[in-house]
């Protein structure tokens, strides 16, 4: 659905993006992790064709981003939510909508029952015909949603839909989020919210003005570090460590009475360590098998490239 | 260019005026005072003893038309300011850019919603000037003064290319400005030149009839074209979004 080749932008002498090279496939979550300055906003842009790049390839369905015949058609396809909801605050909710119809020539039979059900589906219909400048930060992102559904768009750009935002508008959101992909829509999500990436995300996209990782949730925490075990004993004896270290060459820590062994297959080596444990007499009080959290990798990843 | 699409803008920023009490009361204030004010003028002069002289009276009559022409020169600077200014204080650029709509489509929107209010606002008032002064005119000119070629001019022809100066000024100048009224104050300049020109017909510099109203609406015809290319090469997607936020 959107391919993007070695895309870069400058400003100037500053590179805000460079050399950016994936894909998002049809109906995914794509999710974009990057520190303030990475250059997400920039990319966003870029595919919602309203700034230029500097170089590079990429496109939106069959169109071409840059190319002036294409420009119009992909913003047909796309809504999107920038950072800041700019709403129209002296209008009401459903103008805003309907405003935002109109220019996406949705008709009006259409229009008005998209204003409604997405109104309706974002606890926002009783406040339709109030003035958008009247809401809460919650409800205006609410209605941001709204506005860039209305015309039912096939790909869904959203720039930090929950930064800001108290827990439960923000759950709101990400709970819309996953309703939107099972209409089958593409999501590309802007976010440093790393728990939101990991629970609406198929896939995730680290960058630093460069992409510096892809994957599922689960192929980054994986490509990070191998998982551990964390054994908690009675007492760590030293007959116990040569025991183990003769059974398993991995890396062992010592701390305290706990023993934190990288494991490559816990359902394996797991019985295998404890069972060596209890061959030396001791006494195992509790086992916790740790696996790198998207935190951890996100952390490392950025931290690598500084 | 679609013009439908220009002007779902231009009825989204008038309903949005319509709403905004400032830029009501500089819609109605301005033409109010023109239309009542100056006739009120007229009769209060023609009141006192010896009163104006009817070859005194036409002079003083066309002088008072051109306030009109002022009045367009001014008024599309609130709107223009709120329009283009407003967009960006409310940071609403970004999803209005990302729609189907092209640039020159969203200036013509912009323009139109500019142009109609206040255009309109002088037309109504100027109806009701030309009938409160000959009203008040009458008895000593004998004859009803308005309408005239003079004032036809400054209403079908100087009025609207006014109005579009003043707006093709705004879009340059809100490129710049951070808040509405820093615009508006900036968008006031246009007015100058008309103002200067009302002053030497005062003291009798110039004369306000057809053949000067003609030269004026040359001169403003060409400001008009030289500002619309400067005012499209500023109003341009990538320059709004990267510099007017």
């Amino acid at each position: 659905m959107i391919t993007i080749e070695n895309l870069t932008k400058k400003f100037g002498k500053v590179t805000a993006v460079e050399g950016l090279t994936f894909q998002v496939k049809e109906g995914e979550v794509f999710g974009f992790l990057g520190p303030n300055g990475a250059g997400k906003t920039t990319t966003i842009r870029m595919l919602c064709c309203l700034i230029s790049k500097t170089s590079g390839e990429a496109t939106i369905g069959d169109y071409h981003i840059g190319k002036a015949d294409d420009s119009l058609q992909i913003r047909r396809m796309i809504g999107l939510i920038p950072d800041n909801v700019g709403l129209y605050d002296d209008l009401t909710a459903s103008e805003n909508l309907d405003f935002y119809g109109k220019l996406y020539e949705c008709p009006e039979g259409p229009r008005r029952e998209n204003i409604e059900r997405f109104l309706k589906m974002l606890d926002l219909w009783e406040r339709k015909d109030t003035r958008a400048g009247s809401f809460s930060k919650g409800m205006k992102q609410k209605l941001a949603l709204a506005r860039a559904l209305v015309h039912e768009p096939k790909i869904l750009f959203m720039d930090e839909p929950t930064a800001n935002l108290d827990p439960e508008s923000a759950k709101t959101v990400r709970d819309f989020i996953l309703e939107v992909k099972k209409q089958g829509r593409t999501i590309f999500l802007n976010t440093h919210n790393l728990d939101e990436a990991q629970r609406v995300c198929d896939r995730i996209g680290i960058i630093k003005k460069k992409l510096l990782t892809i994957g599922t949730p689960e192929q980054l925490r994986e490509s990070l570090s191998k998982p551990k075990t964390e054994i908690r004993l009675a007492q760590v004896t030293e007959t116990m460590l040569s025991t183990l270290r003769k059974l398993i060459p991995n890396k062992i820590e010592v701390s305290d009475n706990k023993l934190l062994i990288d494991v490559t297959d816990p359902d394996k080596e797991n019985p295998a360590i404890i069972a060596a444990i209890a061959s030396t007499g001791g006494q195992v009080r509790e086992v916790t098998q740790l696996a790198p959290t998207l935190e951890d990798v996100y952390l490392q990843i950025v931290k690598e490239t500084k | 260019m679609r013009i439908s699409k220009a002007w779902i803008v231009a009825t989204k920023d008038m309903r949005v005026f319509l709403r905004r009490k400032s830029a009501n009361y500089s819609l109605v204030l301005f033409p109010l005072i023109v239309s009542v004010g100056l006739p009120l003028v007229l009769r209060f002069v023609g009141a006192r003893q010896g009163g104006l002289s009817s070859t005194r009276l036409p002079i003083l009559m066309n002088s008072f038309s051109f306030f009109f022409l002022i009045g367009a020169a001014l008024l599309p600077t609130v709107l223009a300011s709120y329009s283009l200014v407003g967009e960006k204080i409310e940071k609403s650029l970004e999803p209005l850019l990302a729609a189907p709509i092209t640039d020159s489509e969203l200036l013509l929107g912009k323009s139109i919603a500019a142009f109609i209010p206040p255009v309109g606002a002088i037309y109504i008032s100027s109806i009701v000037f030309m009938v409160l002064a000959n009203l008040v005119t009458h008895n000593t000119l004998g004859y009803l003064y308005f309408p005239n070629w003079a004032i036809g001019l400054i209403l079908l022809l100087l009025t609207p290319l006014s109005a579009i100066l003043s707006i093709e000024w705004c879009v340059i100048v809100s490129s710049r400005a951070s808040d509405a009224r820093a615009a508006q104050m900036q968008g006031l300049f246009i007015a100058l030149p008309l103002l200067a020109i009302y002053v030497a017909s005062e003291v009798g510099a110039i004369s306000l009839n057809t053949s000067t109203l003609l030269i004026i609406s040359a001169v403003i015809l060409v400001a008009d074209i030289i500002l619309f290319f400067l005012s499209t090469k500023t109003f341009q997607r990538e320059e709004i979004l990267t510099k007017w936020t």
